[in-house]
């Protein structure tokens, strides 16, 4: 049987009709066409598809649509500004070549953001072990890390 | 105006605006009206005979629109996937090519073999119908590892290779190798495993196949490396379609590291089906599937010896190697642990005999190809483990040995087949030293053991083989075709430029590496300068990118393509200057006349070309628009020298890459930003291979047991350091940019130097790769007990 589901999706207000079964990651994808917000392993290991949900970094592929029936859920596409200037943890990862394929770009920087939020001072050791649920294969992590450790200082100032 | 410093500066790159913002177009991101879904059932079975399928109860699940499996492939006459390089015998006889059906014909040979495909309106609709496919399995016996596959006794996976030998193939000087032996100082031996790895790109394989009733097209979108090379294998060996009515796209892809080169089962079968179904059929991978289906890389058992002079000058090597080629042979299978493995044992050293003997064997394993570095971190690891033993045995520094051995003449002719034709090894290897500060590393590794750590230090000077290939020599070695790169510039009228390229970028920023090359070479704007990749509608034709091969094949391919524009540009010019063609100069998007103030800007030599109201068309053609095709003369040779420092805890076997010195020569560095990114990537997989990562699979069943990302231990930002990276640049002496090539140096020179750090910490000889905490403890104990 389908179910009504509501929530808030980039500031702005979302019905949809799921299947039970549904996961979050799938009504972001499939049915709104926010495809900026990435599946890599269905597992939660790899954090390409990390949003923010109450403003919490979470991992939409291992949580059912149903369970964010009335959240307030951000992806990458809600970040920057209506004019299109970037946040400035996405300015950061462009200054410090903190991508490569892109791929899981999006949930690192929705990862940063609350990392970012979530600490008064970061060092890179911080960032590291804050980083550890998200997967890179591209960059090695070296430039992510600098990107991060930036774009906090930015988001502070 | 345009900036005429483009070479050399680290510009932030085009392509990052759409990936930051969410907006990248990864194939799984495309959505065709109509479009249905794909589930493949795969095999649980490591080896088993397949007695019957039976498919109703499935063909009648709600939402299914068609089961096929391996007997309407037959029945469809579509053949199996190619591989395209032969590699002949010993004793003279092509290897051995089993049939390398799409799905399964008659047996199954690994755990994950596709037996069968359904297709449904939704994904979850043909997954659950897939579970109602009954298939009749009569299991076998299976053989998952190389050395067991030669056995007497082990289960035969192809009736054409009753032994599972593929092929034994030798290169280099045996008799001149044995006499060295005979009359050396000084033996190393070694006995190593290279693990076998899982890719791992984190965006998984994904495929969309789309025929259109109306004109007898097909479209296939799917996350490849080289479109063209699908196109090309599918319409000429497997589907047997008009290429002309095939377009192949590959828009952003997230990582290949080689995983993306080949043409898989699903590819074929979504671009058929689709006409079967009159459907698009798409395809995405889940992880586990990435896991058990995607080619894996390595997995060789080698037995090394290196002799030596009372010197430490390097006598000879001999190399015994069996390497894996899984169950069936992959796309550039046979010539990853012969061709681009045998051929680098010469590393960065004047030994003067070398012979390598390769035993290729099927086993009950997923498809083993190209990853990242592909043959040459395995070669390379072979050559700087010895060389490093061979020091510590010998107690020579091993930065000496390196030094006394290192070649400093070019060009130089290996003994196995290469020519290098540029390098400073010596220079490489001092500014690591230094920048590593080696000088300070006594005091470290005291402060480490005052904290109870052991501190140790490792060297890697690597050599690799880029810019494949020159087509005649990769011919003469066996590759079914050539391997040059085509690129074509379209100058518009207002002399802004579209670049189409055959080389495709999956993360390597071609957008703006080739962007700041064209730029600068115009003399126009960054900005006008759009690069177009992976759509057979669009681009001319390309073999893709692999091997570190992009900007030195591709990129040449455009850069001839420019020379013939600024060519047919002083025509025009002349014409316009009324002055004479040998008069007119091109220099910073001006065409001048030389001596005079005469000047026309680029922009209006375009516009002219395409709306000529005053143009020399008796002698020359409207248009600015040229195509050319590269094929190199030589490989390229990047090298390097990296330092690695660890620190191992004794009571629990951690090990902490305490700092890692990476020095590259890749010859003139376009991006300096891109490329010490690729430097970075590259070790970290380098790092995973020597620390964490290993693909195993249980010996009597089969079974894959790393089979999930909780299993398979790919690093994470907490398991690696950040990198001192230097750069030496010798150009390369035969392609006009002098580029060499840097995506596979760090995966190729890592394992070595941490394998040797590991070891210099614990003072033993050999500790396998993955050096996990466990095995590190273990080797921590017995060391104590000796």
């Amino acid at each position: 049987m389908p179910i009504n589901i509501s929530m808030t999706v980039n500031g702005k207000p979302v019905t949809a009709e799921v299947e039970p079964r549904t996961l979050l990651v799938s009504l972001l994808r499939d049915q709104l066409r926010l495809t900026g917000t990435h599946i890599g392993c269905d597992t939660a290991q790899c954090g390409a598809c990390t949003i923010h949900m109450n403003g919490k970094a979470v991992k939409c592929c291992n949580m059912l649509a149903a369970q964010a029936q009335g959240a307030e859920i951000v992806t990458i596409e809600g970040i920057a500004r209506a004019d299109g200037t970037l946040h400035p943890m996405q300015e950061a990862f462009r200054d410090h070549h903190g991508l490569q394929c892109g791929f899981c770009t999006p949930g690192m920087v929705m990862s940063a953001i609350d990392i970012a939020k979530s600490h008064s001072s970061l060092t890179e050791e911080v960032v590291r072990a804050e980083l550890d649920g998200n997967m890179c294969r591209c960059t090695g992590y070296h430039n992510i890390v600098k990107a991060v450790l930036a774009g906090a200082q930015t988001m502070r100032s | 105006m345009a900036d005429m410093n483009l070479i050399g500066a680290s510009v932030k790159r085009k392509e990052d605006y759409r990936f930051l913002t969410g907006a990248g177009t990864y194939t799984d991101d495309v959505r065709l009206d109509r479009q249905s879904y794909a589930y493949f059932l795969r095999s649980p079975h490591a080896h088993a005979r397949i007695r019957g399928i039976n498919t109703d109860k499935a063909k009648k699940a709600p939402g299914v629109l068609g089961v096929f499996s391996g007997q309407d492939m037959a029945a469809a006459k579509i053949n199996g996937l190619p591989c395209g390089w032969l590699i002949t015998d010993v004793d003279g006889q092509p290897m051995k090519e089993p049939p390398h059906p799409v799905l399964a014909q008659g047996k199954v040979r690994y755990v994950g073999d596709h037996v069968a495909v359904v297709i449904a309106e939704s994904y979850w609709q043909a997954k659950d119908a897939a579970e109602s496919i009954e298939v009749d399995y009569q299991i076998l016996p299976a053989v998952v590892d190389v050395a067991a596959a030669r056995e007497t006794h082990a289960p035969a996976i192809h009736d054409i290779a009753p032994d599972n030998t593929c092929y034994v193939w030798a290169l280099g000087d045996k008799s001149a190798v044995d006499k060295a032996f005979a009359s050396a100082h000084h033996v190393t031996r070694l006995e190593f495993i290279n693990n076998r790895l899982i890719p791992n790109a984190i965006e998984p394989r994904a495929a969309i196949g789309n025929y259109n009733r109306a004109d007898e097209s097909y479209t296939l979108y799917v996350a490849s490396q080289n479109p063209h090379v699908e196109r090309l294998l599918m319409c000429a060996f497997v589907l047997g379609l008009p290429e002309h009515k095939v377009r192949v796209i590959a828009p952003d892809v997230g990582g290949g590291f080689g995983s993306k080169i080949y043409l898989y089962a699903e590819d074929v079968v979504v671009t058929w089906a689709s006409k079967q179904i009159n459907r698009p059929v798409k395809w995405t991978a889940e992880r586990s599937e990435s896991f058990l289906s995607d080619a894996h890389g390595r997995d060789h058992h080698t037995i090394a010896e290196l002799a030596l002079d009372k010197d430490g000058k390097f006598l000879a090597l001999r190399v015994h190697t069996t390497a894996s080629m899984g169950a069936y042979l992959s796309t550039f299978a046979s010539c990853i642990p012969t061709i681009l493995y045998a051929t680098l044992l010469s590393g960065q050293y004047a030994t003067p005999a070398i012979y390598c003997e390769v035993t290729a064997v099927f086993t009950n394993t997923a498809p083993v190809d190209a990853y990242r570095g592909a043959g040459r971190p395995e070669a390379t690891y072979v050559v700087e483990r010895l060389v490093e033993t061979a020091a510590r045995e010998m107690k020579i520094d091993p930065a000496e040995i390196r030094r006394r051995n290192f070649i400093t003449r070019f060009p130089y002719q290996t003994p196995v087949a290469l020519m290098y034709d540029t390098g400073d090894y010596h220079n490489t290897l001092e500014h690591a030293l230094k920048l590593a500060d080696v000088a300070g590393y006594p005091a470290r590794k005291a402060e480490a053991a005052k904290r109870g750590k052991l501190r140790g230090l490792g060297y890697s000077c690597y050599i690799e083989a880029c810019g494949i290939a020159p087509s005649n020599v990769a011919g003469s070695l066996g590759a079914r075709a050539g391997l040059f790169e085509a690129g074509e510039v379209r100058v518009h009228p207002t002399g802004k430029v579209s670049v189409f390229t055959g080389s495709h970028s999956h993360g390597q920023g071609h957008e703006t590496t080739f962007s700041q090359v064209v730029a600068s070479r115009l003399g126009i704007p960054i900005e006008d300068v759009e690069i177009v990749h992976g759509d057979t509608g669009r681009v001319l034709f390309g073999m893709g990118t692999y091997g570190s091969r992009s900007l030195a094949v591709g990129g040449t391919a455009i850069v001839k393509a420019l020379d013939k524009v600024v060519e047919k540009g002083k025509k025009i010019a002349a014409h316009l200057m009324e002055a004479a063609e040998t008069d007119v100069e091109f220099k910073d998007g001006i065409f001048k006349v030389s001596g005079t103030d005469k000047q026309v800007p680029f922009a209006q030599v375009s516009l002219t070309a395409y709306v000529p109201h005053n143009y020399p068309l008796d002698r020359l053609e409207p248009g600015l628009n040229e195509q050319a095709f590269y094929d190199p003369t030589n490989f390229t040779f990047p090298a390097g020298s990296y330092v690695c420092e660890v620190e191992v805890d004794p009571d629990t076997g951690v090990t902490r890459i305490a700092s890692f010195t990476a020095v590259d020569d890749f010859g003139n560095v376009i991006n300096p930003m891109i490329v010490e990114g690729q430097v970075h990537g590259g070790l970290v997989q380098g790092i995973g291979q020597a620390l964490t990562e290993s693909c195993r699979y249980d010996k009597d069943s089969g079974q894959l047991l790393t089979g999930s990302m909780l299993d398979y231990c790919l690093p994470r930002a907490d398991d690696v350091p950040s990198f001192k990276i230097g750069t030496e640049v010798t150009p390369c002496t035969h392609n006009p940019l002098g580029v060499k090539g840097c995506g596979e140096a760090g995966a190729i020179g890592a394992p070595p130097a941490v394998i040797n750090a590991i070891t210099d910490a614990l003072g033993v000889r050999e500790i396998e790769m993955p050096a996990t905490a466990e095995r590190v403890w273990r080797a921590v104990r017995q060391a104590k007990a000796a």
